[in-house]
């Protein structure tokens, strides 16, 4: 199965219906996704294909055939990712960390000018259960802010 | 200040337990009972190669899960005891191997019947009771008497991360890593059960992913099976929960029956409370007695009263375990309390912020066991910042006979263990120079609350140095000195302060050089500073009397919320968190703390059941047991205070349980403002409509 893999491109043997989520932390060793529920309730496992945030526990592998994977380990090289990571230092949106990849990934797709509802709705499937969410919506706030000062 | 471990969390380079693997590493799962209460009659296993299996013949020391009460046994002998009860071990180098164990392992028991109702069961964990004046002449005095019942449910910790360990074995040593709030409860388990010397047994914590208090004790049990197999393979073995077998056996709150009797003057003054408290402890004591004695001690909230009676309870009932969870205990007392004090006020028809105001306890007054409160104690400065921020007479009147309502809480937490516990612990902190400063050498966990950066800012305080010249060195009991564990609130209040006792002493030594200086000439050294009871602290196991903290932090909050007629939904409005600390070391950290635990405390009262069928978590998927998401997340107005404790550092007192304590009377207080009549959470919509509209709303707010 060949897929693109933060930029590279990648080919995995393995089974077509295993999970996205599995394949990238087993056989290609990224272990910045993680696993919170597995059953598609949580986001703690979102990627990017193609662009658009999906829940990697719901992808099998046979689905992503041909197509772009970005995990938080490539996040830095998208749009917003740089300045999303930052933010959730800087403004307090990573407590214990567990959901932190799975929200910056969620939001990575936002532009500059997302409302606050539009961000609590790209966010809508991330659980995060040690800040309540203020301080996430503060930091993705804060990094759309920078990115859009930045270009 | 950035915190430490940021950058590692946003670029997925940071470690949590399932990220690592280890040469010739099995997988592990647990074979448990499926029955509430029993006695095991037989075990059929047919497995073929490949496999390794343990069972409780298997530990060569004694058979218990070491904490309080050596109640609980690591594997069951012969009784089941709840339906999560481990019964065997198994073990695979293939994960997927150990999908089906159903199909090849086979268990006969022999059914008893179990107990789910705490005031039913014959089995009592513990019983505390407090005494305070004389509870007659209290009544005799009263105008007026108030009586009610108040029921709390089971509440899930929900850590995103679950729980996980990986146990290495190598000649005659044990190491277990994982996701853990307290590594040397783990080491004292491991070390009873593998009966190996202290430093044969090693915990390491690996980056974890939230707690809650649910990591407070459980690991321990994990980690001992872990290190039954490793043991038994001769090989490293991974055990990960999924989210499923997390919910069914891992501890949830415990439920509680709170019941008050409360005399008054006609004009609103307390003069008598008798309180009894009941709380289920589940199947084994665990740390029931303690949670218990949190519970009594808040049992009578923030206010002042001469003649106080306080009886509590820990019984046992056929359920998995209930334990630590943040606020361990005292939530749900206070949620009775300040459900009780709105009803009351409704019933003098007496403002409710006016009855709090006056009768909530001042500098000098004396608390339910007899303690002196100190000139840092905040509960009107809270009560009055949170009524003015949230404009509560306003809407208040605006609202009356709306489908909108404004309720408030007033709560106190106490800092630290109970009462001699941290005379007990005697926890120890240590500082180790280095060129380029000092490293922070402390078992306190960081699971998300800060931990790192907090202590490395007192510490860098302290010295005199830049923050960044400060390092920590992971919880590993092989570096690290025992701290104590990582719950009560106590990592910044009690550790902080030892801490800062090391670097106060660090920095004499020092003299005028800089640690790079020392360092060159005179090579590293490390300072450790061990826990004193601040002059004067006095408490009594047997009477439950005296000084029951050091110092306690002040909390009100004001729910602004809204039911949906039709559907009896609520949504939550606007919530004001005032929070007196004492001071906020790291400010930014502090509010996040504040928001989290507010939000838990809203989905405690609102949304999040455990639904209980025959002594089982019936949902137990993430999708029906319903924490708040993104798009439930009230806004929130969070209000710090700072009236400093002179023996926390730099005047800090506790602040990571107390904001559970507070929003679900404010919920329920806001809903009663509404016309609902509702003395047990949470507060699903089944249960506002069948709750009796005791002054039902005519008109839709605005
Ligand atoms: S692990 Fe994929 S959504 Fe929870
Ligand atoms: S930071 Fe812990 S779950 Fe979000």
């Amino acid at each position: 199965m060949r897929f693109t893999l933060n930029g590279k491109s990648r080919t995995v043997n393995a089974h077509p219906m295993k999970r996205l989520l599995d394949v990238l932390r087993g056989e290609c060793g990224l272990t910045g996704t993680k696993e919170g529920c597995g059953e598609g309730e949580c986001g703690a496992c979102t990627v990017l294909l193609d662009g658009v945030a999906v829940d990697s526990c719901l992808v099998p592998l046979a689905h992503v055939a041909g197509k772009k994977v970005i995990t938080i380990e490539g996040a830095a090289a998208t749009r917003t990712g740089k300045a999303l990571q930052n933010a959730f230092v800087e403004q307090g949106g990573a407590q214990c960390g567990i959901c932190t990849p799975g929200m910056i990934l969620a939001a990575a797709p936002l532009t500059s000018h997302a409302s606050f509802d539009e961000i609590r709705t790209a966010l809508a499937g991330n659980l995060c259960r040690c800040t309540g969410y203020p301080a996430i919506f503060r930091s993705v706030q804060s990094a759309l802010k920078a990115s859009k000062r930045a270009r | 200040m950035r915190r430490k471990d940021g950058d590692a969390k946003v670029t997925g380079a940071a470690k949590y337990i399932d990220d690592l693997t280890f040469p010739g590493m099995l997988y592990g799962a647990t074979v448990r009972s499926s029955i509430p209460r029993g006695t095991i009659t037989a075990r059929h296993i047919s497995l073929p190669d490949g496999y390794t299996v343990a069972d409780h013949r298997d530990i060569p020391g004694p058979n218990y899960v070491a904490l309080i009460d050596p109640d609980q046994p690591c594997l069951a002998v012969d009784e089941i005891r709840h339906v999560a009860e481990p019964l065997l071990l198994v073990a695979h180098a293939d994960k997927d191997a150990l999908l089906h164990l159903d199909t090849r392992i086979s268990i006969e028991t022999r059914n008893g019947t179990p107990t789910y109702d705490p005031e039913a069961s014959d089995v009592c964990f513990k019983k505390i009771a407090i005494d305070k004046g004389d509870l007659d002449a209290g009544f005799k005095a009263a105008d007026v008497i108030v009586d009610g019942e108040y029921r709390t449910a089971h509440q899930e910790q929900l850590y995103i991360e679950t729980n996980g360990v990986i146990a290495v074995p190598g000649d005659g040593r044990m190491t277990v890593y994982g996701s853990m709030q307290c590594p040397y409860y783990v080491h004292r388990a491991l070390v009873v059960l593998l009966a190996l010397p202290p430093d044969k047994v090693r915990v390491v914590q690996t980056e974890t992913g939230g707690g809650f208090g649910g990591k407070e004790e459980y690991p321990s049990i994990l980690a001992c099976h872990a290190a039954i197999l490793a043991r038994k393979a001769g090989r490293p073995v991974k055990m990960i929960y999924d989210r499923v077998e997390d919910l069914l056996a891992t501890t949830k709150r415990h439920p509680s029956i709170v019941r008050h009797r409360t005399g008054l003057t006609r004009d609103g003054r307390l003069t008598a409370m008798d309180i009894d408290v009941i709380m289920d402890g589940g199947a084994y004591a665990t740390l029931s007695a303690v949670v218990l004695s949190r519970g009594v001690i808040h049992a009578a909230g923030p206010y002042r009263c001469d003649h106080i009676r306080i009886r509590g309870r820990a019984m046992m009932t056929h359920t998995p375990p209930n334990g630590a969870f943040r606020g361990f205990g005292a939530p749900q007392t206070l949620f009775a309390i300040e459900a009780h004090i709105d009803r009351i006020a409704e019933q003098l028809q007496i403002d409710p912020v006016r009855l709090r105001e006056q009768n909530a306890l001042r500098p000098g007054d004396t608390t339910a066991t007899g303690q002196q409160l100190g000139r840092d104690a905040s509960a009107l400065a809270v009560l009055r910042d949170a009524v003015k921020r949230s404009r509560f007479h306003q809407k208040r009147k605006a609202w009356a006979g709306t489908n909108r309502g404004i309720g408030l809480s007033l709560f106190l937490h106490g800092s630290g263990f109970t009462g001699g516990g941290e005379v007990k612990l005697a926890s120890k902190a240590s500082l180790e120079l280095t060129p380029r400063g000092a490293r922070i050498l402390v078992a306190s966990t960081e699971i998300g609350q800060g931990t790192r950066t907090m202590h490395a800012q007192i510490v860098a305080d302290a010295l005199g140095l830049p923050y960044d010249a400060i390092d920590v060195h992971e919880a590993d009991t092989a570096f690290v000195p025992d701290s104590g564990p990582t719950v009560a609130s106590r990592t910044c209040m009690i550790v902080g302060k030892l801490l800062e006792r090391c670097a106060r002493d660090m920095r004499r030594r020092l003299g005028t050089l800089t640690p790079a200086q020392y360092y060159k000439k005179h090579g590293a050294f490390t300072v450790t500073s061990q826990y004193e009871p601040p002059p004067g602290l006095q408490w009594s196991d047997e009477t439950y009397a005296g000084d029951a903290y050091g110092s306690y932090a002040w909390g009100c909050n004001v729910v602004e919320l809204e039911v949906d007629p039709v559907t009896f939904d609520v949504t939550p409005l606007n919530v004001t968190a005032v929070a007196e600390i004492g001071k906020a070391i790291h400010p930014m950290m502090a509010i996040g703390q504040i928001e989290g635990g507010t939000a838990q405390g809203i989905g405690y009262a609102l949304t999040e059941e455990v639904v209980m069928k025959d002594g089982r978590m019936a949902n137990a998927q993430l999708t029906n047991y319903i924490i708040p998401t993104p798009l439930d997340a009230a806004p929130m107005d969070v209000g710090l205070l700072e009236r400093p404790y002179a023996h926390g550092p730099f005047g800090a007192k506790g602040v990571g349980e107390m904001p559970i304590d507070g929003p679900a009377p404010a919920v329920i207080n806001a809903l009663r403002h509404c016309g609902f009549d509702i003395r047990s959470i949470p507060a699903t919509p089944e249960r506002l409509m069948r709750a009796r509209l005791h002054h039902g709303f005519s008109k839709a707010g605005t």
